[in-house]
């Protein structure tokens, strides 16, 4: 055993003496990170695409990205004799006749179901809670070009193997690069070496997924957990907790063991998963033929949304000047939805404070409920994304419950206007009472579950003030004060040049803040204080006088849940 | 960087880390025993695990099948390995995970953060830095340098982009045309059988393609012309076809269109023969072949093009020419 502590000892020692690493070390082995359930959702995302890096590995090993006409003669006897890609023959080989080749190929596609999943509901955390805020803005940036490009791996991943699903996307792919003005065809052209599917394109593009993506995806995580690393990490707010320090558990042993540990969980689930649960089998669609189609065919998940926005579209086509074909049909959905949602999302954390004016640096979490606007927001795009996605199951859901899928179109091309700023509305009123409750606990304390019967006969119930912790959270809320308006023109009647974007501003700022339920003040909390401590007196005897006063009924306890309030009542 | 333990940390309105409770490993010697005994055991399982999982990999051979309760027939590798595996990596997880949560010391600790913003002297330093370096490489003053340079890496990206010019031909007029010509003899898609008017009834459809076009891929290697050239053929009665794209371009009733969606290209294959109905599977884009192939439901714009077609002097169905439009999805020089 010594041997081995001299051997760790001389290791740091000879690290040191090459890179100073020392300092470094006795720095961040106890670095502190703040424990929670929601920030594992980013952890599995990391986990995951460690993950796809080993499995992606060994199926490179065994797979031939080449567009090259055979005859498959393996095991799977349903496509023996039938003409193919080398690609689609290769996969058909690693599922049926490489000894856990099936398994890779599966921990592979479910990794990448999962590290796109986990990165869009990371990101749903971090937007909810305000963590994407100053000093972290960058950061959020580099998670949203990781989502995009999460997402463009995917596709070219489950691309490659030229089996009939993927070969459609490819062909509707392929549509939507020459529906783009001026270049469209030629960059097509360009990209596919000619006329689609011609011969080069699953060589060039498994070029992009296993090197030029992936390489792009480390360096952006790495620059990620950088950021997170030197920013240390947000916190939600809690006794002890303040915008100057981080509460949590050490890296070294805790988070060690949990993190490191929380891999091999991600790992593990993801292997049972692909060993019980089949993905993509690519043998039951078949190799690509430009001229078959499966009914009912349906993209990854994370597809969806796109694909059913290109369903949900009318046919807005332009003819400029009988010599252009501009395809709005395809621009709006496959282009410009995407392209704003995306640049919306990226901007966000800028458009915010200049709506807020808040320009401060933010460690603690803000609850979404303290940020009605933010939360109606974010639920609202949530809507209006699962409006698309269920318009790209439109096909599905009309053989699923026999309604016209025109029928069902109709419905949705309304309700992508509707649902989400509905969403946006019973979302923010929703926020608004929960702040309400939260004030009126600091004012009223939280109810008990006794109820008083009165000498007077009226019934009361008894309040007592909730505990250090939840006021710690509840008063973690900050007030803004909305933007002002600018002056419209100065003392001289001057016209103030900045006066219609201020007022846009300030009119957008009163947006953001207008339903907010201010904290109690000083004074009131002092009052409430007393309040409820004379409360809690007055509430003791009369529990005593109680057996007294029970024969002659009084007044007294109607009904006494116990010191605790436990009574099924919220506390 | 400084440390707290809970009791001596007093910020703002907040007072205090919440009260420590004991954990039951930290109270009972038993209870930490026998969390001791199950992260031995997970570990020790996990081992057992892996090793079954290498002897699983060698007694299963790749295409031995069994039947899983409730998943029927499956791959006897992938589903004993994989559980396997999946077994041996979780048990390390979940032992790591209980070791931590029931053994490792879980008090709280606090760290003070930085400020990210360095002091002012520091900032303005770097930024006086930044302009004197700038003001003695001579960027600012020596305009003509830095005209010249900005000139330069503006047009250096330029010969880059250039070089990919060949990994594609231009398209040329190639997305106008398909391989249809005049006399072109239509077969049925996929077994190559010669077409008679006759063998197709009212109300029935076949898939077809060009007589040429099956030796024409094997030569050029690729699919690329099938893309456009594969049709349907629809049998109705004369009375019921309201238009066509051209005059008699039907024969007897029998009317040829393109079977690639001028959406996004799909092939489309679902007929309904009472509404002459043909609907794209991807994207649901709906075109009535009864009246020139218009659009009449979906995202499609363009409506589906006609091929103009006849018999030839042995009965056969053949194409009478080209489609008059380009097939397929719409492009920016399609006008």
């Amino acid at each position: 055993m010594s041997a081995i502590v001299d051997g760790i000892d001389s290791t740091i020692g000879y690290a040191d003496d090459r890179l100073s690493s020392a300092g470094f070390l006795k720095r961040n082995l106890k670095k502190v990170f703040p424990d929670h359930w929601s920030f594992m959702l980013g952890e599995i995302a990391l986990y995951s695409f460690i993950i796809l890096l080993i499995s992606g590995v060994y199926l490179t090993l065994f797979f031939k990205p080449s567009m090259t006409e055979v005859v498959y003669n393996g095991s799977y006897t349903i496509l023996k004799g039938v003409k193919m890609s080398e690609a689609f023959a290769s996969t058909l080989n690693i599922s049926f006749d490489v000894r856990g080749g099936l398994l890779m190929r599966q921990i592979h596609h479910w990794a990448a179901l999962f590290f796109i999943a986990s990165i869009s509901v990371h990101m749903c955390r971090v937007f909810f809670t305000g963590a994407f805020r100053k000093p972290r803005e960058l950061n959020w940036v580099v998670g949203t070009l990781l989502l995009i490009t999460g997402i463009l791996e995917g596709f070219a991943g489950y691309s490659l193997p030229d089996d009939l699903l993927s070969g459609t996307g490819l062909r509707i792919a392929e549509g939507i690069v020459q529906a783009t003005p001026i270049l469209g065809t030629y960059v097509s052209f360009l990209l596919f070496g000619g006329p689609f599917p011609g011969n080069d394109f699953i060589a060039r593009l498994y070029t992009v997924h296993v090197l030029l993506v992936p390489g792009l995806i480390l360096a952006l995580i790495t620059a990620h957990l950088m950021m997170v690393w030197y920013q240390k990490h947000t916190q939600f707010p809690g006794p002890g907790r303040t915008e100057k320090n981080v509460v949590g558990y050490p890296l070294m042993p805790v988070y060690m063991a949990k993190a490191g540990g929380f891999f091999f969980v991600v790992f593990g689930i993801t292997t049972l998963l692909s060993a019980l649960v089949t993905i993509n089998p690519v043998w039951m669609y078949g190799p690509y033929v430009p001229d078959q189609v499966t009914a009912g065919s349906q993209p990854d998940f994370y597809i969806g949304w796109l694909d059913g926005a290109v369903r949900l579209m009318p046919n807005w086509e332009i003819n400029l000047w009988h010599h252009y074909t501009l395809s709005l049909n395809i621009m709006i959905p496959a282009m410009i939805i995407p392209g704003l949602l995306f640049t919306g999302i990226a901007l966000f954390p800028w458009l915010e404070s200049w709506v807020t004016g808040d320009k401060r640096v933010h460690h603690i979490l803000d609850r979404p409920r303290n940020a009605p606007t933010r939360t109606a927001l974010g639920v609202g795009t949530i809507a209006f994304y699962g409006m698309l996605w269920l318009s790209g199951g439109n096909d599905i859901i009309a053989t699923t419950f026999t309604i016209p899928f025109n029928t069902i179109t109709w419905v949705l091309r309304f309700a992508i206007f509707i649902v989400p700023p509905l969403a946006f509305i019973v979302t923010r009123r929703f926020c608004v009472s929960l702040q309400r409750r939260d004030h009126d606990k600091l004012l009223h304390g939280r109810e008990t579950g006794r109820i008083l019967r009165h000498p007077s006969g009226e019934f009361t119930e008894i309040h007592a003030s909730i505990s250090d912790a939840e006021r710690a959270v509840i008063m973690s809320k900050q007030d803004i004060i909305p933007i002002a308006s600018p002056l419209a023109s100065d003392a001289h009647g001057v016209r103030n040049p900045a006066g219609v974007i201020g007022r846009v501003r300030a009119g957008l700022s009163r947006f953001y803040y207008g339903p907010n339920i201010a904290l109690p003040t000083a004074a009131e909390l002092e009052a409430a204080a007393t309040h409820l401590e004379h409360e809690a007196h007055s509430a003791v005897p009369v529990i005593e006088r109680e057996a007294r006063l029970e024969v002659t009924g009084g007044g007294g306890v109607l009904r006494d849940p116990g010191p605790d309030g436990q009574s099924g009542h919220n506390h | 960087m400084t440390e707290h333990h809970s009791t001596d940390v007093d910020h703002g309105h907040a007072d205090g880390l919440p009260e420590h409770k004991l954990r039951r490993t930290d109270v009972f010697p038993r209870a930490e025993k026998r969390a001791v005994r199950q992260v031995a055991a997970m570990f020790g399982l996990s081992a057992i695990a892996g090793i079954g999982t290498i002897a699983a990999f060698f007694a299963f051979p790749a295409d031995r099948l069994i039947t899983v309760p409730a998943l029927g027939q499956m791959s006897a590798q992938n589903v004993v390995v994989g559980g396997l595996m999946g077994v041996s990596i979780l048990l390390i997880g979940l032992g790591a995970i209980h070791w931590a949560r029931k053994l490792m010391p879980d008090h709280e600790l606090v760290q003070e953060r930085h400020d990210l913003d360095s002091t002012y002297a520091d900032r303005k330093a770097a930024i006086d830095e930044f302009w004197s370096g700038a003001e003695a490489s001579g960027f600012i003053n020596r305009k003509i340098i830095r005209r010249s340079l900005l000139g330069a890496m503006a047009l250096f990206p330029l010969p880059i982009i250039v070089l990919f010019k060949d990994l594609g031909p231009m398209p040329g007029t190639s997305l106008r045309h398909t391989i249809w010509k005049a006399g072109e003899q239509i077969v049925t898609d996929p077994q190559e059988r010669p077409i008679r008017p006759e063998d197709i009834p009212v109300g029935g459809l076949v898939n077809a393609m060009p007589v040429s076009l099956r030796k024409l891929q094997d030569k050029q290697g690729n699919s690329n012309e099938g893309v456009k050239s594969v049709i349907v053929l629809v049998r109705m009665r004369p009375d019921e076809i309201v238009a066509q794209q051209g005059k008699n371009w039907d024969y007897q009733g029998i009317v040829a269109y393109s079977k690639v969606c001028t959406h996004l290209g799909c092939p489309i294959s679902l007929y309904e023969h009472r509404t002459h109905h043909l609907l794209c599977p991807c994207h649901q884009s709906t075109f009535d072949l009864a009246d020139a192939g218009k659009v009449v439901f979906g995202p499609a714009a363009r409506r589906m093009p006609q091929l103009p077609i006849t018999v030839d002097a042995d009965g056969y169905l053949v194409a009478a020419a080209d489609f008059a439009e380009p097939v397929g999805p719409s492009f920016w020089e399609l006008g």
